[in-house]
């Protein structure tokens, strides 16, 4: 009787009160957004425009389409197959004199010079020896005399490939695959293709990085978790001493203790281990030694972290439980460190993908990582489709690699046993 | 229990003048000789820092002695590493292994000692039942109850047919509905199974519950080993009185003894004719103990009707359901309790005198607090 009437009051009740908890709530809700809203704000403009606009600048291609409207226009229905026909060299003479007046010929040289060598000159020459519009019916003989290289298909499929206004060019030329002249997707030339190994070698050594950074610090991780609190204190200060000292001068420190007459091989010669200094910068173990140091730190943390986690007791019971110290280390203890170790392994992983000031420093020509490229291109050369095309790729890795360890992570949750 | 009068079983294993030190200065635990006989459960008890778990963890391995040896079935172990000992062992956070399932964390002793996988299929198997358990195997810890948590500690750790089982305080962290339920359970494992069990708690109660001997444990001294009925009628000094069981405590002075018996003078006024346990003779300050459901309250009389009759005055009364309980002022102990049938409390009123009266034989003369 008294539950059957409090069902019922429930029933009545039940959509007031989703509306009441609701409302409720929205205050709530409203307050954290408040407390968000100015890091989001910023994080908007700082950092996913960028990488939005990175992206986008990665497939644009306007530059061409904005200096030869004409001739994009005309080319829009050629089939690619033959020469085009008068009206394309037509629209063409046009376009060159309009733009040699307004002085932009050079946008649409350096664009069409990417896809193919030599273009700046085939286009500059032109613009140059074109005195005025070639009567109606000459301009393909006009343009053919000035520069033969109109005569040629490529010239034209390598215009109506960059009319744009999107192009796949940067994105496949950053996996060091370009477009023949049918349109079909090839290797690039040797003399180009080196993205796919400046990728290899930058994942290399990342790679190398992390093992190294894992090896070094999981030992250190250990101490720290395991020692009382003063001395892990003291410990962690180690650790974090690196932080507190700039990136530019802890990588001249290795310039000075590593190269020829620098500390390490004047010590060891002295002690005579050697008689030649050994080779120790500005190659691979160079750029190893030193982004190692760098990176160790966000290693050792997110180890540290997992490691404090675990009670002695676990370590005790696998004793108790018949199992000798390193069975029950590689059972028991290193399994449950395996979230720091993905964690801390990521990490440094993906740090070490975007290294650039310590390669710069202390690497050799064949140790430059991508970024290293992506500078190049935006600060030298000002390739912005290409660099952005090589960001995206890496940006590209990295999600990937972050949704894997994601997956492995939360597959392996650990809950922990302990409820006190 | 007939347990004292049958030939007390053979020591399986045997503490000789063990003391440790963690720094050097003063002993956890001083100068113990312990024998715990094979078969039997056995309660170190103690309040925090009496070294009743500095004892254990000495027996299991993980505390090396300071000074003295320690003997499992008559070999020395005291440098023998933990895995070694085959000693079970119940945590008290149960220590279970979070990223193992319960079956395999049940499994884990019978795998590093290599036994084939069939026979330890079928004896994670039994264990599972001995703990009714079969339909969680694949659970991971975490999504198991404080309760259902320990009994898989403790399947874990009788899996392997240890000759010994420690158990530190393995209840704890449990509600006290469940823990009684728990005491059961684990008496019972004990007797079905025949296993020798070394348990470590501070709650007297437990101790009388589940141990066929205690140790009681203070300051890093074994004060009493017995029996729970011996320790709750003859505790051997003060301390174990007013640790096992509802004490009242009354100082005095000894003023003659006489065999077995002694006639002390209260602190607080009057005379009364006590047990001679721990007292050094005449003129020696004693502390009287007496249980609170040895002692009649007289309504109406004089303090020259009989040999232990005292003035009190009532304090207060507490209903508790079966029982009742006067609080009263016996010879300037205002915290003087005194058990009553239940209701008995409503004859009782605040501040009335009354005299209360016990047996020479039920109050103890024992060091002085």
């Amino acid at each position: 009787m008294t539950a059957a009437s409090l069902t019922g009051a429930d029933a009545q009740t039940e959509m007031p009160l989703k509306r009441r908890l609701k409302r409720a709530e929205r205050a709530r809700h409203i307050k954290a957004l408040a407390l968000v809203l100015p890091l989001l704000l910023f994080l908007l403009f700082t950092f996913a425009g960028p990488i939005a606009g990175m992206l986008w600048r990665s497939v644009d291609d306007r530059e061409v389409r904005q200096v030869l409207p004409q001739t994009v226009a005309v080319l829009a229905n050629w089939d690619g197959k033959d020469l085009p026909d008068e009206k394309a060299y037509a629209a063409l003479a046009s376009d060159i004199l309009a733009a040699r007046a307004s002085g932009t010929i050079a946008i649409a040289a350096k664009r069409l010079n990417y896809a193919l060598n030599g273009f700046r000159t085939i286009l500059t020459s032109t613009a140059r020896n074109l005195k005025a519009v070639p009567e109606s019916g000459t301009a393909k003989e006009t343009l053919g005399k000035i520069n033969p290289a109109w005569r040629e298909r490529t010239t034209w499929t390598t215009i109506k490939d960059a009319s744009g206004p999107m192009t796949g060019f940067y994105l496949l030329a950053a996996l060091d695959l370009t477009r023949n002249a049918d349109g079909a997707i090839v290797a690039a030339s040797p003399d180009q293709a080196i993205y796919r190994n400046v990728f290899a070698r930058t994942f290399t050594i990342s790679l190398s990085v992390t093992a190294l950074c894992l090896i070094l610090g999981f030992p250190v991780a250990y101490l720290l978790a395991t020692l009382p609190p003063g001395r892990s204190n003291l410990l962690m200060i180690f650790v974090l001493l690196p932080f507190w000292t700039s990136l530019l001068v802890r990588t001249c420190a290795w310039i000075v203790l590593l190269q020829s007459n620098g500390v390490v091989n004047d010590s060891l010669h002295w002690l005579g281990i050697i008689d030649e200094p050994l080779r120790l910068i500005y190659n691979r173990f160079g750029v190893c030694v030193a982004m190692t140091h760098v990176l160790l730190p966000f290693m050792i943390l997110p180890l540290y972290s997992s490691m404090k986690a675990i009670s002695p007791a676990y370590m005790r019971a696998a004793a108790s439980l018949g199992a000798p110290p390193g069975t029950a280390f590689l059972r028991i203890y290193l399994p449950q460190t395996l979230p720091g170790i993905g964690a801390g392994s990521l990490l440094v992983f993906i740090l070490a993908l975007g290294y650039y000031i310590t390669p710069a420093l202390v690497g050799g020509a064949a140790d430059q990582m991508i970024s290293y490229f992506i500078a190049l291109y935006t600060t030298e050369t000002a390739n912005w489709g290409l660099a952005s095309a090589l960001g995206a790729v890496l940006l590209l890795v990295t999600l990937l690699l972050a949704l894997v360890y994601g997956k492995l992570v939360h597959g392996q949750q650990v809950t922990g046993g302990m409820k006190n | 229990m007939e347990a004292g009068m049958v030939t007390p079983a053979p020591a399986l294993v045997r503490f000789s003048g063990i003391q440790k030190t963690y720094d050097g200065e003063h002993l956890v635990v001083k100068n113990l000789d312990l024998e715990i006989r094979k078969g039997e459960f056995i309660t170190l008890l103690g309040p925090s820092g009496s070294g009743k778990t500095t004892t254990l963890m000495m027996l299991a391995g993980f505390e090396v002695p300071t000074h003295g040896e320690i003997y499992l079935a008559d070999r020395p172990i005291k440098n023998m590493p933990s895995h070694k000992r085959d000693i079970g062992m119940v945590f008290q956070n149960y220590a279970l292994f979070p990223h193992l399932t319960i079956a395999e964390n049940i499994a884990f002793p019978l795998s590093v000692r290599k036994i084939n996988k069939a026979e330890a299929q079928e004896r994670v198997r039994a264990a599972l039942r001995m703990i009714k358990m079969e339909t969680l195997a694949h659970r991971r810890p975490g999504q198991l109850s404080g309760g259902q948590q320990q009994r898989v500690a403790l399947a874990r750790a009788l899996v392997f047919n240890p000759q010994l089982v420690l158990m530190d305080e393995p209840l704890g962290a449990l509600d006290k509905r469940l823990r009684e339920q728990m005491q059961l359970e684990i008496k019972q494992l004990h007797e079905t199974m025949g296993i020798t069990v070394v348990y470590v708690t501070h709650d007297q109660s437990e101790a009388l519950t589940m141990s066929d001997r205690i140790a009681v444990f203070n300051d890093g001294i074994v004060q009493q080993v017995d029996m729970p009925d011996a320790l709750y009628e003859h505790p051997v000094n003060s301390f174990v009185a007013h640790f096992i069981g509802e004490n009242n405590v009354l100082a005095g002075t000894v003023e003659t003894v006489e065999k077995e018996y002694c006639r002390v003078a209260l602190a607080g006024g009057g005379a009364v004719t006590a047990r001679a346990v721990n007292v050094s003779g005449a003129g020696a300050s004693t502390s009287l103990s007496v249980r609170p459901e040895r002692i009649s309250i007289i309504m109406d009389g004089t303090s020259s009707d009989g040999p232990n009759r005292l003035p009190a005055k009532v304090q207060n009364t507490i209903y508790l359901g079966d029982h009742a309980l006067a609080v009263l002022d016996v010879a300037g102990n205002g915290e003087f309790i005194v058990k009553l049938q239940p209701d008995a409390h409503h004859s009782l009123r605040h501040g009335e005198s009354v005299f209360i009266t016990f047996r020479p034989e039920d109050c103890l003369a024992l060091d002085p607090v």
